[in-house]
């Protein structure tokens, strides 16, 4: 008994008391800082992009491709990229992940998210989420544990990932859809009673990631549903998960 | 001579590895597996107008491995299965079957493994079927509860005892080995970091290794040193969240706490180090591309000294518990012969009473000068996977401490090459899972031909399905999370 005492004691609190003030290390690799004025159009960050996230035209950076591997930043001559450790990277539209020159942190959070009244009306104060794990690596499905442990406790606000599609109000997908696993994910969508809404967590998810050449990919599920939140990431951090969903939600 | 002897990356000419007749290189392995020697490769490699197939054997005891190669020319289209003598061959035949038709034949388990491209229809896997009065089946997955990736689990049970569990996977079957091949090899590091998301330093050093080899450069010292650091610090963090899991299975919600917030410190300090938790973007061809700084190393190795005391009180109270060691004796028992047949090999191996470790046996890198000694268990129950895991913790942790307070200045990678023309290089790493093999052939214009993958889970999941023979069916999650085996790296 008093070495459980002793034990909590040394657990002390491990929360993070505000997760919309916390920030990540320094070297974490969280928002493109690009420099469009000093770009050579080398073309070095393109030649060692895996995801082909690079655009040189009015040089950009594709988050909902990105794998923030850091390698382009090393090839660049001109240190014309470079990332933040900004995490609040979570976005309602795809095409606001493209990150053109110079856009800032503060002007990307305020276009990122556009709040739809109806989502906060119905899920502002409980979110109940099925995760589908379609081909991951296991790196967004163990952050996405992460959101729920001490340190992040996710369910202080409501939101929670349910053991059953029925009993969710929506589905949080990670991994680039393969073949093997579309019409499981398929069915387990279908089987989440509507209203429902869909968030793709990572760059797999989002765009098929370091994935998106292979053959044995099946993505036709996003011709069929929208997705409502894009949270990028290779795998997304849970601070830019929570923060994400909570923005989402106006909260 | 049959078989040419390599050493752990050693690159050989494609054109000096021995070719045999398929019955006498069957022969040459049986005869080597009776007497020690365990099978890491076993694959094949379409040319021309034939199927090559690979044998890599690992000799243990002499820090070697055996290559040797048979061809089958168009037409010949099966052979004598090896697995009914010696079982560990049993998912290799599968995929060679499954991959380019060639037919094992007697092979007592010649089923569908990952479903590769529009082969065969995942809902009619043909699932053995236990009959008889009382006898029930429960089907879970591929969609788990939790938050875990896809796999289906089929048990036959009688009332609450599981008679037979079959294992079918391929749900997460991407295609990486394909992907793998080709010329711009430079750009595939995210690719080998996402074999597995929670092996990223493994994979990645095996892959680099493979590669380097084949370059002819070697890493600087401190390179190395930073990937042993990184592969240990994964380890001992993939470990520690285990453990929380597994006391989270047996509703010890102190532990699952507990262990779950020191793993955060763990996966954190990786964060310190190259910007990523699990560890992505530090190892690459030629070298790490961040360095330990002083200031950041200080910090880790204080962060990783105050979990090396949490540790000490937690396990210290968690292995002494009568109700958390009620619950983990004599449960899931998988015994040394089981285990040795099947190949398993990692921590769960080691728990059956199996010395296996590629650190000792067949070192790498910083390995070389910084051997690891072996250590096994022997009841092989649920308790010997997470009391090993608990060694393990403490061991890599001794080991990341020294080595970060030991750490020279110098250079941190070597400027990446062309890799030789049409050879061959075997890359072991030791995982947290165990054995992780790789296998790079290069063509003829030094692009990267055939691309091989050998996660541990590959054999292990097979001693899960033996581990819980008998077990109630309830039990089968704590002995899941006591293998804690991976989906991906088995589906590639």
């Amino acid at each position: 008994m008093l070495d459980l005492i002793k034990i909590r004691i040394e657990q002390g609190k491990q929360y993070i008391p505000d997760l919309r003030k916390a920030e990540i290390g320094k070297r974490f690799r969280g928002f493109p800082v690009l420099d469009g004025a000093s770009c050579e159009n080398c073309e070095s960050c393109v030649s060692v992009c895996p995801a082909g996230a690079i655009s040189l035209q009015l040089l950009s950076v594709d988050m909902g491709k990105c794998v923030f591997c850091g390698d382009c930043v090393r090839s660049c001559p001109a240190n014309a990229i470079s990332f933040s450790n900004f995490h609040k990277t979570s976005s309602t539209s795809r095409e606001s992940l493209k990150i053109g020159s110079g856009l800032s942190e503060a002007d990307y959070l305020k276009s990122a998210i556009s709040v739809r009244e109806e989502i906060v009306k119905i899920f502002g104060r409980s979110l109940k989420l099925r995760s589908v794990s379609a081909g991951g690596c296991n790196g967004c499905e163990m952050e996405l544990n992460a959101c729920s442990n001490v340190n992040f406790d996710m369910g202080r606000f409501g939101i929670e990932i349910a053991a059953s599609p029925r009993h969710a109000d929506g589905l949080i997908i990670s991994g680039p859809i393969t073949e093997n696993m579309a019409s499981a994910l398929e069915d387990t969508f279908k089987a989440i009673p509507e209203p429902r809404i869909v968030i793709a967590v990572g760059a797999c998810a989002i765009s098929g990631g370091a994935f998106q050449d292979s053959p044995v990919l099946e993505r036709s599920f996003f011709d069929r549903y929208k997705v409502d939140l894009y949270i990028p990431g290779c795998p997304a951090h849970p601070l830019t998960i929570i923060n994400g969903i909570l923005d989402f939600l106006r909260r | 001579m049959n078989w040419i002897t390599a050493k752990n990356n050693q690159t050989l000419k494609l054109k000096d590895i021995p070719e045999t007749a398929i019955g006498a290189l069957r022969e040459d392995i049986l005869k080597h597996c009776r007497s020690g020697m365990r099978i890491i490769a076993f694959f094949g490699r379409k040319e021309a107008a034939s199927v090559k197939l690979f044998a890599v054997l690992a000799d243990d005891a002499a820090s070697s491995l055996l290559v040797s190669s048979a061809v089958f020319k168009d037409g010949i289209g099966s052979y004598e299965s090896i697995t009914p003598e010696i079982p560990s061959f049993c998912n290799y035949e599968r995929e060679l079957y499954e991959n380019f038709g060639i037919e094992p034949s007697g092979h007592p388990w010649l089923k569908p493994l990952r479903y590769p491209h529009k082969r065969e229809r995942m809902e009619d896997y043909p699932f053995f079927r236990v009959e008889g009065e009382g006898i029930h089946e429960v089907a879970v997955g591929p969609v788990h509860a939790g938050i875990i990736e896809p796999g289906h689990f089929r048990f036959m049970c009688e009332g609450e005892k599981v008679r037979h569990l079959e294992i079918q996977l391929g749900y997460q079957h991407r295609g990486i080995e394909a992907l793998l091949c080709g010329a711009d090899f430079m750009k595939k590091a995210a690719l080998a970091e996402s074999i597995a998301g929670d092996s990223v330093i493994a994979h990645m050093t095996a892959y680099s290794e493979a590669l380097e080899s084949q370059m002819k450069i070697t890493v600087p010292k401190k390179a190395a040193a930073i990937r042993a650091i990184a592969l240990e610090m994964e380890r001992a963090g993939v470990h520690i969240g285990n453990l929380g899991a597994i006391c989270g299975d047996i509703g010890y919600l102190t532990g699952n706490a507990f262990f779950g917030a020191t793993r955060t410190y763990v996966i954190n300090s990786l964060l310190a180090i190259c910007g990523s938790r699990f560890g992505r973007g530090l190892v690459r061809p030629g070298g790490v591309v961040h360095d330990l700084d002083k200031d950041i190393a200080a910090g880790v190795v204080k962060t990783l000294k105050n979990v090396q005391s949490r540790i000490e009180m937690m396990c210290e109270k968690m292995f002494n518990c009568p109700s958390v060691l009620s619950r983990l004796q004599k449960t899931g028992i998988l015994d040394r012969k089981t285990a040795e047949a099947i190949g398993m090999t990692g921590p769960a191996g080691r728990a059956s009473g199996l010395k296996l470790d590629i650190r000792a046996s067949h070192p790498w890198g910083f390995y070389k000068f910084s051997p690891f000694y072996r250590i096994s268990l022997d009841t092989g129950d649920v308790f010997a996977r997470s009391f090993m895991r608990y060694m393990e913790i403490r061991r890599s942790l001794e080991f990341v401490i020294e080595q970060i307070e030991n750490l020279e200045h110098g250079e941190l990678r070597k400027e990446p090459a062309a890799l030789q023309p049409a050879s061959f290089t075997v890359s072991l790493t030791e995982g947290i899972r165990g054995e992780i093999t790789h296998v790079c052939i290069s063509g003829e214009q030094g692009e990267i031909s055939t691309y091989k993958v050998k996660d541990p889970s590959f054999a292990n999941w097979l001693g899960l399905a033996c581990a819980v023979r008998g077990e109630g069916v309830s039990d089968f999650p704590l002995c899941n999370k006591s293998f804690d085996l991976s989906y991906c790296g088995h589906d590639l």
